[in-house]
């Protein structure tokens, strides 16, 4: 009870009643004869941390301009904690952007460059100023003020970017790509100080990024698109362990998929023939009809692989062709019979033994319920 | 392959040895030009400048004269004192200035939304638009300032056209006035304040224009803070392609302009052709060019500074 109650308060998607923040309905935006937009309906609760994921040209930055007031959308509509905001320029939306490209005023000191929003709304330049230096101590720049963008490292730059959009305490927040301009190791870095900035001012952000961990890390729900539709909408552990569809799937983390035929459906297992793993023995799910075609998604960490064979519901041969150490855990990549190459990823947990190497005959094993079966 | 490199490389290096580099031609050729085209040409103007004029041919006096104990240098500033004794070379220089200052102001402010709406617009649109900038260099530009004068005399086509609609009774005696002057350097000099803004203006983000709108800058706003001060650099550039002409410019004031349009350039005609009093004639040429250079080296200081903030 007590905790289902913080499960709604924390995860509002989850409850059913709450009532949306941001409400994107049947929203399209067509240039030319390229939909680029298609048909998107999406709520956003107040304080998520949104993020759009997709790859290039999936339509997600036209979503996100279309929020921005940027891109007039084609048809639909999209509601902005009650206000309905067709029709309302950029300019006069509760909402800010951090642009991908930060678009810093080059002419202007970061100071400068943070006041910019205040100081077009008509607050007094002293409170203004004020209220900078907070805002920039919140971002840790305090000592660059009178910098001028160009002296900044890209880092710093990004927090300029993030201050300047944060400012006007927006109702929204709108982050395109706001980590591609970074290298990994201040990507992960700046991964969970926007984390901690979001949290501290209670801001509803939506995230654009085509980087599938960043979107993990960062969101409380993922929306993932592809060809300007939405694909799924869920939290990064539903979408990882249960993507609706062969493109989900794919797309988020490495996947092994195996297509056939749903052959025999007994209460507890189901067999799917004719992949190219030969026969495989999956938990069966609803709605299927015998012969029809579906696909096996495995992760490369679901399967085990070892020299004898396992009595686990699934064990296939296979020839390791390739390893790469990557420390904390290895990736084979292992053949079998079909010709089909397998991606298999183990946790070096101890190193006792003599670890699997290359050229190796080995047997590949998982149980019935390490794969989702997908019918699209 | 190998081999004809190595021989470049031999021939390379037997070139610097004599003292010859690829940068070092590569300079060499301006620096010869500007010495046989300006500065050759302008020593001579600067020594004719401090003889004193004599009727004979050439008519001024030599620099070097050979005297009982030798050779000698006989040199005088009164040419340069006479241009400040006869007020009319001072008021020359102001009248000068100042139209060269007004209109480049024009000229901006004509040129500035023109390439403003260049820099704006799509292709193919848009390089058609150049196109039509650049196209009166086509024609010869005596020619084009000569057909101002049809346009802009009594009985010309301007006035033609606003007596039949009606607007004015009375033909506008625009020919032959500072107006007419204006007129023609602004047409004359567009192109040349359009294409350093257009360049500027083209490269303008615009991503900082959604930014500003973003931050809840109106368009005007969005305009005076952002897109003006980061055009600054192609705004000094234009207006310096533009001033600097202006000033010496001999041939607009003298077809379009009346006899009280004072500037330098028909000033130093009168000089030399007139009065046949060289010397002088280049003294004025000669505080010409430092009376240019001077405003020209604080655009320059002014453009560096833009240049540095954008």
């Amino acid at each position: 009870m007590a905790d289902s109650a913080i499960a709604a308060e924390t995860k509002p998607w989850r409850s059913g009643t709450a009532e949306p923040f941001i409400r994107i309905q049947n929203i399209s935006k067509i240039f030319g004869d390229f939909t680029a937009v298609d048909d998107v309906s999406l709520d956003i609760y107040k304080g998520e941390l949104f993020c759009l994921l997709g790859g290039s040209g999936c339509g997600k930055s036209t979503l996100l301009r279309m929020l921005a007031g940027f891109e007039t959308p084609t048809q639909g509509s999209i509601t902005i904690d009650g206000q309905n905001v067709a029709g309302v320029p950029a300019s006069e939306r509760p909402t800010n952007m951090m642009f991908q490209s930060y678009a810093l005023f080059p002419h202007m000191s970061v100071e400068k460059n943070v006041a910019y929003g205040l100081l077009r709304e008509g607050v007094p330049k002293e409170q203004a100023m004020a209220r900078t230096a907070e805002m920039l101590n919140l971002v840790k720049l305090g000592n660059f003020a009178k910098r001028k963008p160009h002296q900044l490292s890209g880092g710093q730059q990004q927090r300029v970017a993030l201050a300047r959009a944060l400012i006007k305490q927006p109702k929204l927040l709108l982050l395109d790509e706001p980590l591609g301009a970074l290298d990994k190791k201040l990507r992960e870095e700046t991964q969970f100080e926007l984390i901690r900035i979001q949290e501290s001012l209670g801001v509803t952000f939506i995230v654009v990024t085509h980087d599938q961990e960043e979107a993990m890390t960062l969101s409380t729900r993922i929306g993932v698109m592809n060809e300007g539709k939405i694909v799924q909408v869920g939290e990064p552990e539903e979408i990882y362990e249960h993507p609706n569809s062969r493109f989900v799937a794919d797309f988020i983390g490495t996947v092994n998929l195996f297509q056939g035929r749903v052959d025999v459906v007994a209460p507890n297992e189901m067999r799917i023939t004719g992949t190219e793993a030969g026969d495989l023995i999956t938990k069966p799910i609803e709605g299927l009809s015998a012969k029809q075609t579906v696909s096996l998604a495995l992760r490369p960490e679901r399967i085990s692989i070892s020299r004898e064979a396992t009595s686990a519901a699934n064990c296939i041969p296979g020839f390791v062709e390739e390893v790469a150490y990557l420390g904390n855990l290895s990736i084979y990549r292992v053949n079998i019979a079909s010709g089909k190459t397998i991606k298999v990823t183990l946790s070096n947990l101890d190193i006792e033994g003599e670890p699997i190497t290359w050229h190796e005959d080995v047997f590949l094993s998982w149980n019935a319920g390490s794969g989702v079966v997908l019918t699209t | 392959m190998s081999l004809s490199d190595t021989q470049n490389g031999r021939t390379a290096s037997l070139l610097r040895k004599m003292g010859f580099s690829g940068r070092g031609l590569v300079i060499a050729v301006p620096t010869l030009w500007l010495l046989v085209f300006f500065l050759i040409p302008f020593l001579v103007v600067l020594k004719i400048s401090v003889a004193e004029p004599l009727i004979a041919r050439p008519p001024y006096s030599p620099l070097f004269v050979e005297g009982p104990d030798g050779w000698s240098i006989k040199a005088t500033l009164s040419n340069y004192a006479y241009l400040l004794e006869d007020s009319l070379y001072i008021k020359a220089y102001w009248s000068s200035i100042k139209i060269a200052f007004f209109s480049t102001i024009l000229t901006l402010l004509v040129g500035y939304p023109m390439a403003y709406y260049i820099a704006r617009s799509q292709e193919p649109k848009r390089s058609l638009l150049l196109l039509l900038i650049v196209l009166p260099f086509w024609t010869s530009f005596l020619l084009r300032v000569y057909a101002w004068i049809g346009i802009l005399k009594a009985n010309g086509t301007l006035n033609g056209l606003l007596i039949s609609l009606g607007i004015i009774n009375e033909p506008l005696i625009i020919l032959q006035t500072d107006i007419a002057v204006y007129i023609g350097v602004v047409y004359t000099y567009l192109p040349f304040m359009i294409l350093p803004l257009y360049a500027n203006l083209v490269k303008l983000d615009g991503s900082l224009l959604e930014a500003s709108a973003d931050l809840g800058a109106s368009p005007i706003s969005t305009f005076f803070r952002i897109t003006l001060p980061l055009s600054l650099p192609g705004i000094i550039a234009g207006s310096m392609l533009v001033f600097i002409p202006v000033i010496g410019e001999y041939v607009i004031p003298a077809l379009l302009g009346g006899p009280d349009t004072l500037m330098i350039g028909k000033v130093l005609w009168t000089e030399f052709f007139n009065n046949r009093d060289w010397p002088v004639a280049s003294a004025v040429a000669i505080a010409m060019l430092i009376a240019v250079v001077v405003p020209v080296m604080f655009l320059r200081m002014a453009q560096t500074k833009a240049e540095e903030n954008a």
